[in-house]
């Protein structure tokens, strides 16, 4: 678990020229994205906008055309970029045997989690979970936790190993109101206490205008980018999104 | 009853199959692999059957040989995505035991291979318990190096991958670890109930697990408890061992699982 730094503003990450084909069908072409450390960034956009595309591109997860590098902004040295990613949903059933220790565990050392637990691991998997406030959760079964514990233990297993970006969905499933403030809240602390940059696909308008440094509008490629009122007030979102998805302030 | 040289045979093969059957059932039941293996075990017929066309008398040489690659085929048209992997599945299975069927009865035959489906633990010889402890070894083996990475890559393979598992590897080395030990063992158990001893202790240890640990252990106990309980109901009964086995482990699942219900576990 990596000391508390304050963002430097000097790192970025550079996405040059990325495309995705399925086949013959192209789902993201030449996008390319300057992220600046310790900003949020949102990316927005229709069903089959290509949105997790670019997510399982910028982590290699499948064939990709272009490049990611990550820069010092200083003296222009290009060093290897650690990503933080936490999936929207993971395939854990009701009663599975499978504790939040099992679960942070089974990515993150290789003695059995069968056999008995790792003191070394535990203690690790202890502090990262302390920095979300949840210490508690370490032997609870994994289905029995609410959709915001599961998000902060997923959370705090993407930061145990000092990222410099932070990829994930919003979530959009058994959390109410208070628990998105709380998520996005959780955002907002992550990228101004820890040298990191967070893309976040987002659902919700309301929060991205709230919290959100800049927003990427996606349709296969980068239609526009920007602050958040820039975006919303551009053609290329009344395009996609139409008059009636507007928040309220850009509405009024 | 151990006077008998069959009896301590077969104590000794339940030894080494229960055991093994807990353990690889902890992960077949995890990655919803139920099907998959009730396939493989029907395979073993085409297996046989190939055997029998080339004229190979080592049977087992085959049915391994058949069984790993079945396996790994299943795993890679599931894996492509171009259907439901339950449909896929279920096609090959029926088409292999009906390849298997076909040749088998050839020329009115297949009496000979009926002992196939129930099985008969207590014709094995020695030799063949070896084989059986080999592959317990590697199983041993691959568990205690593979099974967090296996687990991990069942949890969400974006995020394994992500963190550089090697997914793919895991996968297809346990699709082949479940061949061999469904193949090396279906003479003794019967491919009409081989499934129901990798599914039922796992399933049973399910119902009051929290965590592996917990899951892990009560998997081969259940199955080592089951597999002596029946052995030895089935020499004082004098009905097959395979199926009281079965029976055994069915009743500690609907126990497990009514009594997780009343104690809210």
């Amino acid at each position: 678990m990596r000391k508390m730094i304050r963002p430097c503003g000097l790192h970025c990450i550079k996405i040059n020229h990325l495309g995705v084909k399925f086949g013959d069908q192209e789902v993201l072409e030449d996008v390319s994205l300057h992220i600046h450390c310790g900003t949020l960034n949102a990316v927005i956009g229709k069903n089959g906008a290509g949105k997790s595309t670019l997510i399982r591109a910028i982590l290699d997860d499948i064939p990709h055309e272009g490049s990611i590098e990550f820069k010092d902004r200083e003296n222009g040295r290009i060093q290897k970029l650690k990503i933080g990613y936490v999936p929207q949903s993971i395939n854990i059933e009701k009663n599975m045997p499978v504790s939040v220790y099992d679960l942070i565990a089974s990515y993150r050392c290789r003695f059995p989690v069968f056999l008995k637990k790792s003191r070394k691991t535990e203690a690790e998997i202890k502090k990262a979970l302390a920095v979300f406030e949840a210490e508690e959760l370490m032997d609870r079964q994994v289905c029995n936790l609410s959709g915001g514990q599961l998000q902060r233990v997923m959370l705090a297993m993407a930061v145990m190993d000092d990222p410099n970006l932070l990829l994930l969905d919003e979530p959009v499933s058994g959390i109410d109101q208070s628990g998105m403030e709380l998520f996005y809240r959780t955002m907002d602390y992550l990228k101004k206490n820890f040298d990191l940059s967070v893309i976040l696909i987002s659902h919700d308008l309301d929060y991205v205008v709230k919290y959100a440094d800049k927003v990427i509008l996606l349709d296969k490629t980068v239609r526009k980018e920007g602050s958040a009122k820039e975006v919303f007030q551009s053609e290329a979102f009344q395009e996609i999104f139409g008059q009636e998805e507007l928040p309220g302030y850009v509405r009024g | 009853m151990f006077e008998y040289g069959f009896m301590r045979n077969a104590a000794l093969a339940v030894l080494i199959i229960t055991p093994l059957f807990g353990m690889l059932g902890t992960m077949i039941v995890n990655r919803k692999m139920a099907f998959f293996s009730d396939a493989l075990g029907h395979s073993a017929l085409t297996g046989i059957a190939v055997g029998v066309i080339f004229g190979i008398t080592d049977t087992n040489l085959v049915m391994l040989a058949f069984g790993i690659l079945f396996a790994l085929l299943l795993n890679y048209i599931a894996g492509r995505g171009a259907g439901s992997a339950d449909t896929i599945i279920s096609v090959f299975s029926s088409l292999s035991v009906a390849a298997g069927l076909v040749i088998l009865s050839k020329d009115g035959n297949f009496g000979r291979y009926a002992g196939l489906l129930v099985g008969d633990i207590l014709s094995i010889a020695p030799k063949e318990i070896l084989s059986l402890f080999v592959i317990f070894l590697i199983s041993v083996f691959y568990f205690c190096f593979c099974f967090n990475w296996l687990n991990a890559a069942g949890i969400h393979r974006t995020l394994a991958r992500s963190m550089g598992i090697p997914v793919l590897w895991m996968e297809n080395l346990f699709a082949a670890l479940v061949a061999a030990i469904v193949m090396l063992s279906i003479r003794w158990v019967g491919i009409l109930i081989i499934n129901a001893l990798l599914i039922l202790p796992a399933a049973a240890s399910g119902n009051l697990s929290e965590n592996m640990r917990e899951y892990f252990f009560f998997s081969v106990l259940f199955s080592l408890f089951s597999g002596y309980a029946g052995l030895f109901t089935s020499y004082y009964t004098n009905v097959a061992a395979g199926p009281v086995i079965v029976i055994f482990a069915a009743v500690l699942y609907f126990a497990t699982y009514f009594y997780a219900r009343k104690h809210q576990v």
